[in-house]
C-alpha cells in the first residue's frame, strides 16, 4: 500500500471542492459562521475542531440536508446547489457516517447496488455480476467480505465499507467520513487507512472528521481547524503539530457567564465504584458531595450519557456499583434511585424528559403524583397549585399553565422537567446537557438555579458538552475518554487545554 | 489486538450464521412440518393420503395462498391490508350478480371484472396511505367496514346459489388436469411469477429495502410512496380475482362471503417467514404457510379433534412464528454491542 506519494501533499493546484464563506443559523444559534474549506483531489483532508465546532453543519450542508443561508459550494470551480441529499449525491459526494444506516434485511451485495442493480435482458437484476462486481469493489477496497451475506449483524466497521463500496460504484469523488473510527478496534481502523490510501489513489478527496489527533497525523495531508462554526486555518500536516491544533482549537476567551458560587462541600452523596457496562464504559470511579457541581466532560460518545443512565438504574451495570448515602443501590430500578433522592434530566427532554403534547401542570406533576393523589386520584386544583408554584420560583414564561409542554420554548422546556424533579427535593441532581439548543438569557438562568440548588446542598452531577459551562459551573471535572476516566481536574486546574487533551485521549503533558 | 477481536468476531458470526439459517431454511422448516403433520394424520388415517385428500387440501389452500401473495407485498413493506376480506366478499358478490342477470357471461370477461374492483379498492387503499400518510392499519380496518358495509347493502338478505350459476363456471371450482385442481394449477402459477419478480426486478427489490429501512430507502432514492401505492394496488387486484375463484369452489355467496379471511391470511404470511415489520420474507414462504395451515385444519377434523381448536392451534402457531422471530433479534443485539468493548480494551 505505501507509495511515494502517500504522504506528500498534493499539489495540483485547483480545488476539487469549496465550500466558500458559508453560514447556517438554526433560530437564535449560529452553527457556522463564514465557514470555508477546500478539498484537493487525492488527498485526505482533516476538518478537526470541538463539539459544537460546526463539523457537523459543514457536512450536512455537503450532503444536502441543509442548505446554507448564505455563501456557495463549489465543486471543479463551478457553484453547486444541494436541496435533497439525492442531488449531492448525484454530484459525486457520499457521506460515510458514523454509524451507517443499511437495509439490515438485504444482502450485502443488494446494499452496495440498490436502486442501482446490474441488468441484464428484460430488465432483470444480474445477481451473478452484482456479486461479481461488489466482491470486485471489496477487492479493490482489500477487505474480505461475502456479497451474499445479509446486512444485519454487520460489525460498524463492515457498515462502513458497504457504504465507502457503494460510494465507489457511484464514482464518488468527494467521499466525507464523519468520525469513522469512533466506533472501531484498532485493526478496523488501520484496515480504514489502507482504504482511504486506495480512494486517494484513485483521485477522489476524502475529507476525514476525527477528534482523535494522532490519526489526524497519520492519515491526511492538510488539516483545516475550526471553532465556534468559524475557520480558524488551515495547514499542511507537515507543517503543524498537536499542540498547535489543539491551541487552535480551543483558543478562545472564557465569557464570565457561567458563575458557580463556591458552597460549603458537605458529606459524600454519590460514590460510583468501578461501574462498568460492557461496550459502553469500564472501570467509571468517583465521588460527588452535598452542594458540589462535578461535571462530566468528554467527547460525543466517550460514554458519559451512559454512565448516568447507568447510575439512575435506567440501564443494568455489568460490573461495580453505585451507593448514595452509603447505601448501595439496586440495579437497573430507578424507582429505587428515586426513593434514595436521584433526580434525573435527560440529554433529550422532548424524547425522554417531557410529555410533549399533554399540559404543563401535568409535566410538573408526574414524577410528584404520590404526594398529590387523595384516594387514588388526582385533584386538578392540587396540580394547578403545585404547578403556578413552581413556574414562578423557575420564572417560566408560559400562556396558560393548561398548555401543551410542547408550546413553550426550549429553555422553558427545561425547567419544566427541572421543577419535575426539583419537587421531589433530590439531594443528588444528574443533568445532562441542561443548556443544549437554549438561549443564552435562559441558559444563564438555568445556570444560577443549579447554581442556587447546590448552595442549598444539593449534590450536582452533569454531563455537558460546553467547555465554557464545565469551566463556569464544575467545582470538579472528570473526563471520559471511550469510556475510562482520562483525567480528574479540581476547578483550580481545569483548563481548556487540559480538559481537551485527556479528552482526545492524549496523555497530560504529552502536547503542552 | 487481533486477539482479543478473535472470540468477539466468533461469538458475532455464530449469531450471524444462526440468523441466517433461520431466513434460509424457514421454507424448508415449513415444508417439513407439513411431511410431519400429513405423515402424522395418515399413520391415524390412511385415507388422509389419497388423492382426493389432497385435491382438497390444496384447493381449500389455494384461496389464501392466492390472498398471501398481495398481503405479502404489503407487508414486506412495513404495512398490512386488512381489507382483503371484504374486497374478496365484494367481488364474489358481484360475480354472482353477474350471473344471475347474464347467465351466459364469458368467465375470462368475469375474472377481469371481478380482478378490476379489487384493483379499484387497492387503489383506494393505497391512495389514502400514501397521499395522506395514514397508517396502513387504519386506513384497511376503515375500508375492511366500509366494503363490507357496501357488500351488505347491495346483497341484502341474498344469496346467489350454484343453480345460477352456469356449470362452465362450476367446474372451474372442480375440475382438475390430471388429478390437479385448476384452483391450485392458477395459485401455483401466481405464486411462482411472484416470487420469481419479487426476487429479480428492480421494484421487487425496492419492497424490502422499503421494509427494512424505510429512512434509508428514501435517501437511496427509491420512490417509496409509488412502490407502496402499487403493493397495495396489487392486493387488492389479487383480492378481486380471488373473490371469483372463491365463488366458483364454494358455489354460492351472501354478503358475509370472505368475513375473517384477513387475519387466516395474515396468520399464513407471518408463520410463512414474513417479517411482520416487513424487509423479509417470501411469497413463496407465504403460500407454503397457507398450505400449511389448511392442513393442519384438515387434519385436526380428520384425527377427531374438535374444530374449535383449529383456531386456537393456529392462534398459537403464530404467536410462535413471531415469538421466534423475536428471539433471533435479541440474541444478535448483545453480539453487536460486543463489538465496542474490544476497542475499549485494546
Amino acid at each position: 500500500m505505501p507509495d511515494a506519494t502517500a504522504n506528500a501533499a498534493p499539489d495540483s493546484a485547483a480545488p476539487l471542492l469549496v465550500v466558500d464563506h458559508a453560514s447556517k443559523s438554526f433560530g437564535a444559534v449560529r452553527a457556522l459562521e463564514d465557514g470555508w474549506i477546500e478539498l484537493r483531489s487525492g488527498e485526505a483532508h482533516a476538518l478537526v475542531g470541538e463539539n459544537g465546532a460546526g463539523k457537523s453543519t459543514v457536512v450536512k450542508i455537503l450532503a444536502g440536508v441543509h442548505r446554507p443561508d448564505s455563501g456557495r459550494v463549489l465543486l471543479d470551480g463551478a457553484e453547486v446547489v444541494f436541496d435533497t441529499t439525492a442531488q449531492s449525491h448525484a454530484a459525486g459526494i457520499a457521506i460515510i457516517f458514523q454509524e451507517p444506516t443499511l437495509f439490515p434485511d438485504l444482502s450485502v451485495a443488494e446494499n452496495v447496488f440498490i436502486g442501482a442493480q446490474p441488468l441484464r435482458s428484460g430488465r432483470r437484476i444480474d445477481v451473478r455480476r452484482m456479486r461479481r462486481e461488489a466482491a470486485g469493489l471489496f477487492e479493490q477496497l482489500g477487505v474480505k467480505l461475502d456479497p451474499d451475506r445479509i446486512a444485519r449483524g454487520l460489525s460498524i466497521a463492515d457498515q462502513q465499507i458497504v457504504e465507502i463500496a457503494k460510494a465507489l460504484s457511484a464514482d464518488a469523488r468527494v467521499i466525507v467520513m464523519d468520525e469513522p473510527t469512533a466506533a472501531l478496534t484498532q485493526t478496523e481502523v488501520e484496515r480504514l487507512f489502507r482504504v482511504v490510501e486506495t480512494l486517494r489513489a484513485r483521485g477522489a478527496a476524502v475529507l476525514f472528521i476525527s477528534h482523535r489527533l494522532d490519526e489526524v497525523f497519520a492519515l491526511c495531508q492538510r488539516v483545516t481547524v475550526m471553532r465556534d462554526g468559524r475557520h480558524v486555518v488551515t495547514d499542511a500536516i507537515a507543517d503543524t503539530s498537536t499542540q498547535k491544533l489543539i491551541h487552535a482549537m480551543v483558543g478562545r476567551d472564557l465569557d464570565a457567564l457561567f458563575p458557580k458560587e463556591v458552597a460549603e462541600v458537605g458529606e459524600t452523596v454519590l460514590k460510583v465504584d468501578r461501574l462498568t457496562r460492557e461496550g459502553e464504559f469500564t472501570d467509571v470511579s468517583f465521588e460527588v458531595r452535598a452542594g458540589e457541581i462535578v461535571a462530566l466532560a468528554g467527547l460525543v460518545g466517550a460514554g458519559r450519557s451512559e454512565v448516568a443512565r447507568a447510575i439512575f438504574g435506567i440501564d443494568r451495570a455489568d460490573a461495580g456499583g453505585v451507593e448514595v448515602h452509603g447505601r448501595r443501590l439496586p440495579p437497573a430500578s430507578p424507582n429505587a434511585a428515586m426513593d434514595a433522592g436521584i433526580g434525573f434530566v435527560p440529554e433529550d427532554r422532548r424524547q425522554q424528559g417531557l410529555v410533549m403534547p399533554i399540559s404543563i401542570e401535568r409535566n410538573m406533576a408526574l414524577a410528584s403524583l404520590q404526594r398529590l393523589q387523595r384516594f387514588f386520584l388526582i385533584p386538578r386544583l392540587a396540580e394547578r397549585r403545585f404547578a403556578s408554584d413552581w413556574a414562578k420560583r423557575l420564572q417560566l414564561r408560559y400562556g396558560r399553565l393548561s398548555d401543551p409542554a410542547s408550546s413553550l420554548s426550549g429553555g422553558n422546556q427545561q425547567k419544566i422537567v427541572l421543577a419535575k424533579w426539583l419537587a421531589r427535593r433530590p439531594t443528588l441532581l444528574i443533568v445532562d446537557e441542561p443548556t443544549r439548543g437554549i438561549d443564552v438569557g435562559t441558559k444563564a438562568e438555568v445556570h444560577r438555579l443549579l447554581s442556587d440548588l447546590a448552595n442549598e446542598g444539593v449534590a450536582i452531577l452533569m454531563i455537558s458538552s460546553e467547555l465554557p459551562e464545565v469551566l463556569g459551573m464544575a467545582d470538579r471535572v472528570i473526563v471520559l475518554f471511550e469510556g475510562r476516566v482520562s483525567g480528574e481536574f479540581a476547578r483550580s486546574e481545569a483548563t481548556e487545554l487540559a480538559i481537551m487533551q485527556a479528552a482526545a485521549g492524549l496523555a497530560t503533558g504529552e502536547a503542552a | 489486538m487481533s486477539a482479543a477481536d478473535a472470540p468477539v468476531d466468533a461469538q458475532r458470526a455464530s449469531a450471524y450464521r444462526v440468523a441466517e439459517a433461520v431466513v434460509r431454511f424457514r421454507e424448508l422448516g415449513i415444508v417439513l412440518a407439513l411431511i410431519v403433520v400429513i405423515g402424522g394424520t395418515a399413520l391415524d388415517n390412511h385415507l388422509f393420503l389419497s388423492g382426493t385428500s389432497l385435491q382438497q387440501l390444496l384447493s381449500g389452500a389455494s384461496i389464501v395462498a392466492l390472498l398471501a401473495i398481495g398481503e405479502t407485498l404489503v407487508i414486506v413493506t412495513r404495512n398490512v391490508d386488512l381489507s382483503i376480506g371484504s374486497i374478496l366478499g365484494l367481488s364474489a358478490y358481484m360475480t354472482g350478480d353477474i350471473f344471475v342477470h347474464y347467465p351466459h357471461a364469458s368467465i375470462v370477461l368475469v375474472l377481469l371484472a371481478g380482478a378490476g374492483l379489487g384493483l379499484v379498492c387497492g387503489v383506494v387503499n393505497g391512495a389514502i396511505v400514501t397521499l395522506f400518510r395514514v397508517p396502513s392499519l387504519v386506513v384497511t380496518l376503515g375500508t375492511l367496514y366500509v366494503i363490507r358495509g357496501i357488500d351488505a347493502s347491495w346483497a341484502g338478505g341474498n344469496q346467489v346459489g350454484a343453480f345460477s350459476l352456469p356449470d362452465s363456471f362450476n367446474s372451474l371450482g372442480y375440475g382438475k388436469v390430471l388429478g390437479v385442481p385448476y384452483l391450485g394449477i392458477v395459485t401455483i402459477i401466481c405464486v411462482g411469477v411472484a416470487t420469481y419478480a419479487m426476487r429479480t426486478f428492480r421494484p421487487g427489490r425496492d419492497l424490502y429495502a422499503i421494509g427494512s429501512n424505510p429512512e434509508a430507502a428514501h435517501l437511496a432514492g427509491i420512490p417509496v410512496q409509488r412502490r407502496v401505492f402499487a403493493a397495495f394496488a396489487l392486493s387488492g387486484l389479487i383480492a378481486g380475482f380471488a373473490g371469483v375463484l372463491w365463488l366458483s369452489l364454494y358455489g354460492s355467496v351472501d354478503s358475509t362471503a370472505g368475513t375473517g379471511y384477513e387475519f387466516e391470511v395474515i396468520a399464513a404470511v407471518v408463520v410463512g417467514g414474513v417479517a411482520i415489520f416487513g424487509g423479509s420474507g417470501s411469497v413463496l414462504g407465504a403460500a407454503l404457510g397457507a398450505l400449511l395451515l389448511n392442513t393442519i385444519a384438515n387434519s385436526l377434523v380428520v384425527i377427531n379433534v374438535s374444530s374449535y381448536w383449529d383456531q386456537a392451534f393456529q392462534g398459537a402457531l403464530l404467536i410462535l412464528a413471531i415469538a421466534f422471530d423475536r428471539l433471533i433479534s435479541l440474541r444478535l443485539a448483545p453480539a453487536l454491542r460486543t463489538r465496542r468493548s474490544a476497542r475499549a480494551a485494546g
